[in-house]
């Protein structure tokens, strides 16, 4: 009796095993548990904590009351206009300056190697690193100034420091070459003999590049702008440093920055972050919203 | 494949003229932006040996006596060691525990799988400071704020996706049959995990890790919040120097940069014999690794 019940079940917990297996899921799936435990406990969990934490202010105004004395705060209301201001130019300089570079690189440059590796420095230096450098770089008595006073193009120092200016130009250097590299590896997917296709057909490069290249970069260009909008719209030490981070540069992501390092409310910085990231998420997914009106498919044109 | 090309622009005159053109405009574009580059970073180094340079192309004299005191009185060696000690500890983590999961999303569909990616993807896609402000609330709130092992914690946050990212695709290029077959031939799974995968893993490790670090010790926002002293990074102190200069004289400031982009360059270097500079920023493509399988 025993032995039959045991048979019995040591048959369905095989047939168990089985099913679930079938369906992938078996003893290597614990090998995600950790990881993923670490995220669950500190990117999950804080997260929506933080969300809890924005509707329960520390002055007890009441559910919404942070983000009633944000909007009411025309100070505060502004770093939205600020961070827009400072973030979309600074990824439409690099998106459009990153593609036609990539797209020629792509098409006539044999060794890739050394321009990628010379353009990976700055990034990799890091925004506070470059703003030091820009601080001195571009002072009125710093080399750019220098070197145009010296050829005549100016006659007096241009004022790029403490403004909106600085900040563009640093988020430039770090940007352009995160979106080359990125459109560059686009590029390359796209298999060149549909270009060569075209062009037997009789398109001339101009029509290859707008009816063929374009439309299969689309999709790539679409992510870049948005990796690009990201990294410009939340990175303060260049705003910090070469801006007027109390004036025209005093972006959402310092405003937060401020609420925890020196008025720790971190409620309050919670709704700022969340605020943020609200508005990021919009523009993020109007993007891919006009994305997917696009063709969006393979572009190695081998098959299917 | 490449020369066909030029060739069909070629075919008229008015194509090549067109891309002489393009030709002098690009290269010229990309020289002015290193000419920039070296600029800001010319700028730092020789104000680094300067004695005193308010105006003109150069300081007026040369010492290297502002790297002694960098060194000395603004704890440079401490800073450094304690860049590298957290780097490499998040480094080991992030790879024990990125790499099982790796394997795992490499070989199998599952139920839940879209949600799991997500919870790898989000901390990429999201700037750091929008889940930093709420995770390093929590981390005060777990009484790690200030501490080595809070810093450690949160970069981790980061780090362990990044090499979840990095070697997904990698792994799904090892063939299964080479583990299957293996197994056939009556290895356990320690054996094959021992001599099958872990001879075909490395490089992916390697690189990983190497990314890692490079992106451990330039990362800002996430150590800014959650550091205190002696919990604080080389870049979150060159941070605070040039945030405060006036206190500390420029040269000083520019030898503690050097010495940060002289840390950088040295792993960067040593991260680029084992991957390709694309690699840095393909793992931000997750479009890629995502839908491929």
């Amino acid at each position: 009796m025993t032995s039959s019940t045991n048979i019995m079940l040591l048959d369905t917990k095989s047939n168990l095993k089985h099913r679930f297996a079938e369906r992938g899921i078996d003893r290597v799936l614990l090998l995600i548990i950790p990881a993923l435990t670490m995220m669950l406990i500190f990117f999950v969990y804080p997260s929506i904590y933080g969300i809890f934490l924005s509707f329960n202010p520390l002055n007890h105004s009441g559910f919404l009351g942070n983000y009633r004395s944000f909007f009411h705060d025309s100070y505060m209301r502004r770093t939205i206009f600020n961070t827009f201001r400072i973030a979309l130019p600074v990824s439409i300089i690099n998106i459009s300056a990153a593609l036609p570079v990539a797209v020629y690189v792509r098409k006539y440059v044999k060794r890739t190697r050394p321009i990628n590796t010379l353009l990976v420095i700055p990034m990799s230096l890091g925004t506070v690193l470059i703003a030091e450098g820009l601080y001195a770089y571009l002072n009125p008595s710093g080399w750019l100034n220098q070197t145009l006073l010296d050829l005549g193009i100016i006659s007096q120092p241009l004022r790029l420091l403490q403004n909106f200016w600085g900040v563009i130009i640093s988020l430039v250097i770090s940007g352009f070459p995160f979106a080359f590299l990125l459109m560059l590896s686009y590029a390359s997917s796209i298999n060149p003999s549909l270009e060569l296709a075209a062009s037997t057909l009789g398109a001339n490069s101009r029509q290859v590049f707008r009816l063929i290249t374009f439309p299969l970069l689309a999709p790539g260009l679409a992510i870049t702008f948005c990796l690009n909008f990201v990294l410009a719209f939340s990175v303060f030490p260049s705003a910090e440093l070469l801006g007027n981070p109390s004036g025209d540069s005093h972006v959402l992501a310092i405003a937060a920055a401020d609420a925890v390092t020196q008025k720790f409310d971190y409620s309050m910085a919670s709704t700022i972050s969340i605020i943020s990231a609200f508005f990021e998420l919009f523009v993020i997914a109007s993007v891919f919203l006009l994305r997917s009106k696009l063709y969006s498919g393979s572009t190695a044109g081998t098959k299917g | 494949m490449i020369s066909t090309q030029v060739k069909s622009d070629e075919t008229s005159g008015g194509g090549k003229l067109n891309l002489t053109l393009k030709r002098w405009f690009i290269w010229g574009g990309i020289t002015f932006f290193f000419i920039n580059l070296l600029g800001v970073i010319g700028t730092v180094v020789i104000s680094s040996f300067g004695q005193e340079w308010f105006s003109g192309w150069l300081p007026h004299g040369w010492t290297t006596s502002f790297y002694k005191m960098a060194w000395q009185n603004y704890q440079v060696y401490g800073l450094l060691r304690v860049t590298l000690e957290i780097a490499l500890t998040v480094v080991l983590i992030s790879i024990a525990l990125g790499a099982p999961a790796a394997y795992a999303l490499a070989r199998r569909k599952f139920p839940g799988k879209k949600f799991v990616m997500l919870c790898f993807l989000l901390p990429i896609m999201l700037p750091p400071i929008t889940y930093g402000i709420p995770l390093a609330t929590f981390i005060y709130k777990l009484h790690l704020g200030g501490k080595i092992l809070g810093v450690i914690v949160v970069n981790l946050v980061p780090a362990i996706p990044f090499v979840i990212l990095v070697l997904t695709p990698f792994i799904e290029q090892i063939d299964p049959k080479i583990e299957a077959a293996a197994r056939m031939c009556g290895a356990k799974t320690h054996q094959i995990f021992l001599k099958i995968l872990m001879p075909l893993i490395v490089p992916g490790l390697l690189a990983a890790g190497l990314l890692v670090l490079v992106q451990t010790v330039a990362l800002f926002e996430l150590t800014y919040l959650v550091s205190g002293p002696g919990s604080t990074t080389l870049v979150v102190a060159l941070y605070y120097a040039v945030f405060a200069s006036g206190i500390r004289p420029y040269q000083a400031i520019s030898a503690m940069a050097v010495f940060y982009m002289l840390t950088t360059l040295f792993i960067l270097i040593l991260a680029l014999r084992y991957v390709n500079p694309t690699q840095m920023v393909t793992q931000a493509n997750t479009n890629r690794n995502t839908d491929n399988h």
